[in-house]
């Protein structure tokens, strides 16, 4: 998962890492961990433990932030999500009536095996979060992030202020608003003229290109329980059968598979979590489109207005005033967000790399091994 | 004279019971010269090259009981060095013993609608290929309708059920299936639906020729041979199958609320056991293999849909390396998709299939094991009679009716004649049962380990042409910068 963002966390001025983290019900306690030369910290190295809540309390801080405007904040990680294997264990609870103990078993270690794919997925998602923040110059130095990393009370207090405060009110006009307001505007510039067309089209592909690969791992793991009960099948067929040996073998060699079976889903993950990833990042990008979109729309307000104003010959000043405020506003963002869209492609494009060039020798070094050790397999079976 | 011949290799020590109902067996295999199986050792016959050619033929497969209808892996086609050894030992194995010791080949192939609506049908070729003297030619054709098969069996089962032989059941019937293909939908679904059948009525075909009784059974050689075959009226209504099965859960509830059969043999009684619960156990893995072929099938259509959507990806990424990346990775995701759709016909014919035939087939065993017990009863119930009829005897001595103490006499040599005739009937079905279990359960163990062969060569197969897949797709994505 580190992979998916280009390698973070390697300015020794500040580095955060998640270290461990608790499952409790339904909570999932990180432990934040932060090493750091920065004065402007109080120690040098200290822990704070942290809930889901507060790393959105911080994402919704920052994306409010009339001075980050410009930059794309990074998209805050999504809601630990049990809810599959929650089901599972479930569903394993009320058949195992129906298993062989042996099956059972394995089935319930699939399952746990799971239950951690999943735990450490979402500490890994939390992590690279905190970890963007903390390598980029401008937003590693906000003050709320340096509480959130510091504060050694409970957050939730300081959170409920916050939202009184803002109301979720921004992001939730995001949400609705910035196709429209996107694609309404009329672009001056080139570059975000393209980037516009660009990001948009691409959004939509890579958000069905997510989903469509979340379907092949989940047919995947399908396919590796159904390994488990043939396996388990055939073991208590050779129990009573002449020709045990030669089912043992088979099972063995159905057991590799079942393995192969989950191998394989875990390379589909990776390639599931890189695309997952990037639309969340998209989405980003998008946002500051958005802003950048609404301060034009600012800016060309702001004109009529004074135009209006001029007409009238009345709060001249104050309407002069505004508009410069609203063009310094767009320029800034303008200059930033170039600065910020370029980069991302960069980083976008380095981590598709990477995680395509891992992904394709991971299988390959898989598909190497099972298929040396299934003659071996096959031969054991004739022979025996 | 009883000669003590040691049976093969593979024959577990308590076949030959020393406590039978029936008189001392030592000998399994004595009276059955014909018995192909008597020296039959762990023989594995996988592809010879003569079946090769045959596999390339076109659509029509070839002549093994399960054949996949994909591209198995052949000398020719593998360039694996173990994979090739292990080829080689199989062939010297197959030299040394002459081949397959079996010398006939049935294939079913060529289905063709005859007729429109819903009194077409579908008419399959029948080949038989064979150097039997049995046969007046060495290879020969005829065209056959599910029906005939299905009348074929109704036929075999009234003759050798009741003695004990373990007749092959034939394929389902299919309502559904059929109507679509009379129907004329030519889809996908109902192409599949006759491939299915066909690889069914010819798996059912060479275990009927397999058994060495059957084989010389007039209708089956009718079947075979004679370009007309009068038309097969009562598998109507319900398939020979269902009605075995039917008769057979019939009988099983009456078996168990009346037949308190003394069971002397141990032999029997494991054995009973051994089969209720292989059926379980098959029919466990058959379901669990059906899932699977279904979440693989699913894997496949999912994989398509992600090539496709990763190709669009493609065309709408603007960096021109990683677009050109992803368009690779598109095609790679199709071509593992193919992959896939082998992988779940390789799983369905292979495995999914076999342990179907075989759920069916332990039906059938089962009901060998009570027609014994009917036999048996047959014979009690003769020897109650007999036992009754000779106290009323006693009785009349000492009354004086001369005609009636003659007639008494008279059914009691004839009970006696029943009775002995009973012991017979029940000590021959025993010792056909005996026979019969042990071929099939060589026949059973060849059968899987063949077919699990051709399995997991299948699966090697897929990992081979992964590594292929993804290795050349490495340096695309190596490219991107």
């Amino acid at each position: 998962m580190r992979s998916v963002s280009v390698d973070l966390n390697h300015d020794a001025s500040l580095l955060i890492d998640i270290p461990d983290a608790l499952c409790e019900r339904d909570k999932v306690k990180f432990t934040v961990h932060t090493k750091t030369t920065l004065s402007s910290f109080q120690k040098p190295e200290f822990s704070v433990p942290r809930q889901h809540e507060d790393f959105i309390w911080l994402h919704d801080t920052l994306v409010e932030t009339e001075d980050y405007a410009g930059l794309i904040i990074p998209p805050a990680p999504p809601k630990p999500d049990f809810e599959s294997p929650r089901e599972k264990m479930h569903k394993l609870g009320e058949g195992e009536a129906t298993m062989t103990k042996d099956e059972y078993t394995k089935m319930k270690q699939e399952l746990e095996a799971e239950y951690l794919a999943v735990f450490k997925k979402t500490v890994q998602v939390h992590e690279v979060f905190l970890q963007r923040l903390s390598s980029h110059p401008t937003l590693s130095k906000d003050r709320n992030f340096q509480i959130f990393l510091e504060y050694d009370q409970d957050l939730s207090v300081r959170r409920k202020n916050a939202k009184e405060m803002f109301g979720g009110f921004f992001k939730n006009m995001v949400k609705s608003a910035d196709e429209v307001l996107i694609s309404g505007i009329k672009e001056v510039d080139d570059f975000f003229e393209q980037e516009k067309t660009f990001l948009l089209d691409y959004y939509s592909k890579i958000k069905d290109s997510t989903a469509k690969a979340e379907k092949m791992t989940r047919a995947h793991k399908n396919i590796a329980d159904d390994y488990i009960h043939v396996s388990a099948t055939l073991n208590s067929l050779s129990a009573d059968d002449s020709t045990a040996n030669k089912n043992r073998y088979l099972s063995s060699s159905v057991s590799l598979q079942k393995v192969e079976g989950r191998v394989a889903s875990d390379q589909e993950l990776k390639l599931t979590e890189l695309l997952r990833y990037y639309m969340r990042d998209i989405q980003a990008a998008k946002d500051l489109l958005y802003r950048r979109a609404r301060a034009l729309a600012d800016y060309e307000n702001s004109n009529k207005a004074l135009d209006k104003a001029r007409l009238k010959s009345k709060d001249i000043p104050q309407a002069e005033e505004h508009q410069q405020h609203c063009l310094q506003k767009f320029d800034k963002l303008s200059e930033s967000g170039k600065k910020e869209l370029t980069s991302f492609k960069g980083r976008r494009v380095v981590a598709f790399r990477k995680n395509l060039i891992e992904m394709a020798e991971l299988e390959i070094k898989h598909a190497k091994v099972s298929s040396t050790l299934q003659p071996t397999c096959v031969r054991l079976f004739v022979y025996s | 004279l009883l000669t003590d011949k040691s049976g093969p290799a593979s024959l577990p020590a308590e076949d030959i019971s020393a406590n039978s109902n029936g008189p001392k067996q030592d000998s399994l295999f004595d009276d059955d010269p014909e018995d192909l199986f008597a020296e039959a050792t762990e023989e594995v016959s996988l592809d010879s090259p003569e079946r090769e050619v045959l596999l390339s033929d076109g659509p029509s497969p070839a002549i093994t009981p399960i054949t996949p209808p994909t591209s198995v892996i052949t000398p020719k086609t593998c360039s694996d060095p173990f994979l090739l050894t292990l080829y080689s030992c199989f062939l010297k194995i197959e030299e040394e013993e002459g081949g397959d010791s079996f010398d006939m080949h049935i294939s079913v192939s060529d289905p063709e609608k005859v007729g429109d609506g819903m009194n077409a049908y579908m008419a399959y070729k029948v080949t038989t290929k064979t150097s039997m003297s049995l046969f007046k030619t060495d290879e020969f054709s005829v065209k056959r309708r599910f029906s005939d098969f299905l009348g074929l069996h109704s036929k075999l089962a009234s003759k050798y059920l009741h003695i004990g032989y373990i007749v092959p059941p034939a394929p389902e019937k299919s309502i559904v299936g059929m109507t679509k293909v009379k129907v004329g939908k030519e889809d996908q679904s109902s192409n599949e639906f006759v491939e299915k059948r066909r690889s069914a009525l010819e798996r059912y075909l060479m275990r009927t020729v397999k058994h060495p009784i059957l084989l010389k059974d007039p209708d089956v050689l009718q079947f075979l041979e004679s370009s007309e075959l009068p038309r097969a009226v009562s598998t109507q209504a319900l398939s020979s199958a269902g009605l075995l099965r039917m008769v057979n859960k019939a009988a099983d509830a009456v078996n168990k609320m009346t037949i308190k059969m003394n069971e002397s043999d141990a032999w029997f009684e494991e054995k009973q056991q051994h089969f209720e619960n292989l059926d379980v156990q098959l029919r466990k893995l058959h379901a669990s293999v059906e899932s699977l072929v279904c979440h693989r099938k699913e894997l496949s259509v999912n994989t398509a849909q992600f090539a496709k959507s990763a190709a669009m990806l493609g065309n709408s990424e603007d960096h021109t390396a990683l677009s050109r990346a992803l368009s690779q990775l598109a095609e790679v995701e199709e071509k593992i998709d193919q992959l896939h759709q082998d992988q779940a016909n390789a799983d369905f014919y292979l495995f999914s299939e076999l342990l179907g035939d075989y759920v069916r087939l332990i039906t059938a065993v089962k009901g060998v094991f009570d027609h014994r017990m009917k036999t048996w009863q047959k014979w009690q119930d003769s020897q109650l009679l007999l036992q009754k009829k000779r106290e009323a005897e006693a009785k009349l001595q000492f009354t004086n009716k001369p005609d009636k103490l003659q007639q008494a006499k008279d059914e009691i040599k004839e009970l006696e004649g029943k009775v002995q005739q009973g012991e017979r009937d029940f000590e021959q079905i025993s010792k056909t049962i005996r026979k019969e279990v042990s071929r099939f359960e060589k026949e059973r163990v060849k059968d899987f380990k063949m077919i699990i062969i051709k399995y997991l060569e299948s699966l090697v197969q897929t990992q081979q042409q992964l590594i292929k897949y993804w290795d050349a797709f490495l340096p695309e994505a190596k490219a991107i910068s």
